[in-house]
């Protein structure tokens, strides 16, 4: 039986975790390749890295870290944040990375989706979808969701579908941040709009709203803080999930 | 030993590169590489393969000479061959990914897009499910059975002949995921993303 994946994130600024914490025998709390497997040593389905580097000039220091990690952890790798072309994807791959992550050039350009996911594959393409509720449903946002796009967020799902992405991670922009929980009436949406596997995000904040994200139809559950912080860790989350039923992979 | 990884344009061959590598240490020479004599003169060969069934024979056929040296290493001389992916249901004889395309022809049978159920199961097949072993095959030595393995594939190879079906997926139906025919192995999972369990395998396949 298809197990249902638990996802941890880890935020890369300059090549560094941005929020260190605490693991015990940690020797460098913002080293994400020591963050990275110590995910995967406790169970991780996948590790995903979101760089947030601002700046061109160290946009490179993701290349390294992804290099540095692909050589530890055996375990798919996702990296996301600032991707812009086919060749940006290429390089990320030759790295190491087993799929990236596509949000900003994705809705500028979905040939971009199209002819990566026809060079590569879909099984490397992730598009990343960043949602925020209005009137009419859900609008999707560009940029790290500083600016609106008038897209609404259904349609997207449907379109980069058939553009050839593999697989939808999923953000409520509502609830990123809130540890509430993940916007489940989104998730619902989304899920049964497409045929490809949704990743919920945002707003995690206990080990119950990860069990809310899978009965939503979501395939797999991403959460950054909670694992993070060390509230909980990757095993714990597992344990809890099976707990309630929920097919996971122990 | 020489283990040699074949490069032929696949796609994203990194992480098979990394697993081999961290599994044989120093002690095996892990080459990675599209060169005709260093195919021939490798022990073990694999073949790894992303993308659609179609990208990859073509991949392989643009490559003058390949295809005839890997028949001869495999079918000829009888050296173990890995196909990972993609690169197992190239073994078949035809597969109708985007459009007919003939395969390598070393295991009778077809490559065909998963039974969904009109939408009732996701396509791709992506993450970790459990393997059931159906005969002892050499790479799943130390391996238990219904192991989790790391899946990401929407077809799937049909043999004709059930005998060389090694392990089996379930996933909307039951799916061949490893063969093995004499010297030839392959995984429609990937090993190298298997963590530990994975690493056995390619462990098990180097010490073969």
């Amino acid at each position: 039986m298809l197990k249902n994946r638990i996802i941890p994130c880890l935020d890369v600024k300059n090549g560094r975790v941005v929020k260190g914490i605490n693991f015990v025998d940690l020797k460098d709390a913002g080293d994400p390749v020591e963050q990275a497997k110590i995910y995967s040593d406790g169970g991780a389905d996948e590790i995903c890295f979101l760089d947030i580097t601002a700046s061109n000039e160290n946009r490179d220091t993701i290349y390294d870290v992804v290099d540095k990690t692909s050589k530890k952890c055996f375990v798919p790798l996702t990296v996301g944040g600032g991707i812009r072309s086919v060749e940006d994807i290429n390089k990320l791959l030759n790295c190491g990375a087993d799929k990236v992550s596509i949000n900003t050039a994705a809705v500028q350009n979905a040939k971009v989706v199209e002819d990566s996911s026809r060079k590569f594959g879909s099984q490397c393409i992730v598009v990343a979808i960043d949602a925020k509720r209005n009137n009419a449903g859900w609008e999707i946002y560009t940029h790290g969701g500083r600016n609106s796009t008038g897209i609404n967020a259904l349609e997207f799902a449907s379109k980069m579908e058939k553009c050839g992405a593999g697989e939808l991670l999923v953000t409520s922009m509502d609830k990123d941040g809130t540890q509430s929980g993940y916007d489940i009436e989104l998730m619902q949406k989304i899920s049964s709009a497409v045929n490809i596997p949704v990743i919920a995000s945002g707003g995690v904040g206990t080990l119950d709203h990860l069990v809310d994200g899978i009965k939503s139809g979501a395939s797999a559950v991403l959460a950054a803080s909670i694992f993070h912080y060390g509230t909980y860790s990757v095993n714990e989350a597992k344990q809890y999930l099976a707990s309630k039923d929920i097919p996971v992979r122990i | 030993m020489n283990v040699t990884i074949v490069d032929y344009n696949s796609g994203n061959i990194s992480s098979v590169i990394n697993s081999f590598k961290e599994v044989a240490k120093n002690k095996v020479n892990i080459e990675v590489t599209a060169d005709l004599n260093k195919i021939k003169s490798s022990d073990k060969v694999v073949l790894p393969g992303q993308g659609s069934f179609k990208s990859c024979v073509d991949a392989l056929n643009n490559i003058s000479g390949l295809v005839d040296t890997l028949n001869d290493f495999a079918i000829n001389n009888k050296k173990p061959l890995l196909g990972i992916c993609v690169g197992l249901q190239m073994f078949a004889d035809v597969g109708y990914e985007e459009i007919e395309t003939k395969g390598l022809g070393w295991i009778s049978g077809k490559v065909l897009k998963i039974d969904n159920q009109n939408g009732k199961y996701k396509l791709p097949h992506i993450g970790w499910n459990q393997i059931n072993i159906v005969k002892d095959s050499q790479i799943f030595k130390g391996i238990e059975n219904n192991s989790h393995m790391y899946f990401v594939h929407s077809y799937e190879l049909v043999p004709n002949n059930m005998s060389v079906v090694s392990a089996t997926t379930d996933y909307s139906s039951s799916i061949v995921c490893s063969i093995e025919k004499e010297n030839i192995f392959g995984t429609q999972f990937h090993p190298e993303k298997s963590d530990k369990t994975g690493l056995k395998i390619i462990d098990n396949f180097i010490n073969l």
